[in-house]
């Protein structure tokens, strides 16, 4: 049997009739072309990816269906045991129940606060990383689209942000709108300051490498073919240039997301983050601090250890998606 | 270079007036400055009388000139918080900060250089491997957990160091150091450590690199060609090479890690200005914040200014518009 394209049936001539197995059909070329594609060879190549993707897949399961899993509710203070605060992982606990990572002082369970904990951390950083993206693309395709003035003003605006240090700028944020939001339930509102911050101190990544593809895009022919029909600049920013420039910038918002769940903890662990009522990873680390002291180190060790392993695969897979979409760097 | 110095310089210009505009609208508009000035009992009239004393009513740019006029001369009002003058706080507490970010710099350098240039030299060997690993996790591993292993440790388990504060403090009159002291030294080990081991790993990989790419180049081939030691040509050649870009991350990063301080001084509760500055954040103290913000942009704008002007002074390639023949060469 030969191979040569006229004796291979296309794939238009099987496409079958009826739109449930049209559809079943398209799934099936799409899950050959991903499992032909260069994307899942260099997965399959390399085994820290793998570990990586795995980690990160346990922790975004843990979140979300973190009450099914956790082995107490920890945010029903009927639920946990005083008399069992401080037990160490594994101990012997007063009531008889066994906690695989021990509890803290009001004796709630740490593998559950860690899997509640990982819940908020993830909401958090998945969010500012959305936000971050959303303010960064089209900040970026506005300036390098329209050029002029709007390039300049916002350009040297992100000049100014590249200044300082992401947290510098988060913090910064952060005290204004708490100072903003006294008395306005500012312990409810916590997680979508969090959230604005932390979005608001790195959109300017995602805006300079989108204005520079922009640039690029712009001057090709289906760009100005576009504009010759006379579509509305906005309909040709959205429709024709940011499809072109989203690879870098997925890149960018999964390296992104390993940064915003150290901010979010590093604002956590300030005390200036999230409130201990719904408690992040770091959260739980700074409460687990104190105790540290006492010789009680599970309390802040465990939390420690999830936000490491948290924070380095979703890295990992960040330098991996960068290395794989850019054969350059092959 | 002219050119060069003159934009660098309008650069700065504009990012310090764009910080003291945000920094002027966060001390006006953010709360009420009467409210946080004056008690319960003040009346109506006696607030408008402050109001009008302290020139609120004036039109918008003659407040902003006053802000960063009084700014300029280092008066940034009332701390809400300390009821002191939030300049007085800062300079009673800039020590502190400035002692700990040197000495994490400095710790930086004289780790991460050699360990750079081992690793560059050595590539194979085990304890590159281990230098190398160990630097993955220092980049990695965000800056308050490494301080709370540290403070396990070395505090909790050896207790062989003090986990928190600055004891042992000298007061020289113009300058409050812990230097001079056994406790101040010890006290300072585990903070410099902390703060510095993110900037430790980013030179010993820059290092480690430059060195790679150096000792692939022909004038090394050639040094080598001249007979010259192992010796000469890795530190009198190659190193010496290599030392432009790690000025430039060095004091680029000094910036960095006066900001960075905010945590480590948290964990090991530092009083810096960076403890001074969460509790500011803490408590909305907008005053105490303004000021901060000023203070650090204008040192990151002096610091990559004179970033700038040592590259001129380093590599004298940058100086083209010299006629070629210098005599000193």
């Amino acid at each position: 049997m030969t191979d040569s394209p006229i004796d291979r049936p296309s794939a238009g001539a099987f496409a079958p009739r009826s739109p449930l197995a049209r559809a079943g059909f398209w799934m099936r070329e799409q899950w050959r072309a991903a499992a032909e594609s260069d994307l899942w060879y260099s997965f399959r190549r390399s085994p820290v990816t793998i570990v990586a993707a795995l980690i990160t897949l346990i922790f975004v399961l843990g979140s979300i269906f973190a009450p099914l899993i956790a082995p107490y509710n920890v945010f029903d203070p009927g639920a946990n045991n005083l008399m069992d605060g401080l037990t160490p992982p594994l101990g012997d606990s007063f009531s008889g129940s066994s906690y695989l990572m021990g509890t803290d002082l009001q004796g709630r369970d740490i593998l559950s606060t860690i899997i509640y904990g990982s819940r908020i951390s993830l909401i958090v950083g998945v969010c500012a990383v959305i936000f971050a993206a959303i303010l960064g693309v089209s900040l970026g395709l506005a300036a390098g689209y329209l050029g002029g003035w709007v390039d300049s003003l916002i350009m040297r605006t992100a000049d100014v942000f590249l200044s300082f240090p992401t947290i510098l700028i988060a913090l910064l944020v952060d005290g204004v709108a708490r100072a903003v939001l006294t008395g306005h339930r500012a312990g409810d509102l916590a997680v979508y300051v969090m959230i604005f911050s932390i979005g608001v101190s790195t959109w300017v990544q995602y805006a300079r490498t989108v204005r520079g593809q922009t640039l690029v895009e712009k001057n090709k022919e289906y760009v100005q073919a576009a504009r010759l029909v006379g579509r509305h600049p906005v309909l040709i920013m959205l429709r024709h240039v940011l499809p072109n420039v989203m690879g870098p910038v997925l890149v960018i918002a999964t390296l992104g997301l390993a940064l915003a769940i150290i901010t979010e903890a590093t604002l956590s662990f300030l005390g200036v983050g999230v409130p201990p009522t719904q408690p992040s990873l770091g959260t739980l680390i700074r409460i687990g601090q104190e105790e540290l002291f006492s010789g009680s180190w599970w309390i802040t060790i465990f939390p420690g250890i999830a936000l490491i392993l948290l924070a380095l695969s979703v890295n990992l897979l960040g330098d991996w998606l960068r290395d794989a979409l850019n054969p350059k760097l092959r | 270079m002219a050119a060069f110095i003159i934009k660098r310089l309008l650069h700065s210009v504009i990012v310090m007036l764009a910080v003291g505009f945000v920094a002027f609208l966060m001390f006006n508009y953010v709360g009420d400055p009467i409210n946080n000035m004056v008690g319960q009992e003040t009346t109506v009239v006696q607030r408008e009388q402050l109001r009008e004393q302290l020139g609120l009513n004036d039109p918008f740019y003659l407040q902003f000139l006053r802000f960063a006029g009084n700014a300029a001369q280092g008066d940034f009002g009332l701390s809400y918080q300390h009821r002191r003058p939030v300049e007085d706080i800062i300079m009673e507490r800039l020590p502190a900060t400035l002692e700990l970010s040197i000495m994490s710099a400095l710790f930086a350098l004289g780790v991460g250089v050699p360990m750079g240039v081992y690793t560059a030299l050595n590539r194979n060997s085990v304890l590159s491997k281990v230098f190398m690993f160990v630097s993955l996790v220092g980049v990695s591993l965000p800056t308050f957990l490494i301080g709370i292993l540290l403070i396990f440790l070395f505090a909790v388990q050896l207790q062989w160091l003090p986990s928190f504060g600055r004891p042992g403090v000298v007061d020289l009159g113009w300058w409050h150091t812990s230097l001079l002291t056994w406790d101040g030294w010890k006290a300072i080990i585990m903070p410099a450590i902390t703060l510095g081991l993110f900037q430790m790993t980013l030179i010993m990989r820059l290092v480690r690199a430059e060195m790679l790419g150096v000792l692939r180049t022909d004038y090394i081939k050639f040094a080598r060609a001249r007979g010259l030691k192992n010796r000469a040509v890795h530190f009198g050649h190659a190193l010496k090479n290599t030392m432009v870009p790690v000025i430039t991350v060095t004091g680029l990063q000094l910036g960095t890690i006066i900001a960075f301080a905010i945590i480590t001084e948290t964990v090991f509760q530092w009083p810096g200005i960076g403890l001074l500055f969460i509790g500011a954040v803490r408590d909305a103290d907008i005053p105490v914040m303004s000021a901060y913000l000023v203070m650090i942009a204008f040192f990151f704008v002096v610091i990559n200014l004179i970033v700038d002007l040592l590259y001129f002074a380093v590599d004298p390639r940058l100086r083209v518009e010299r006629p070629g023949a210098s005599g000193g060469h």
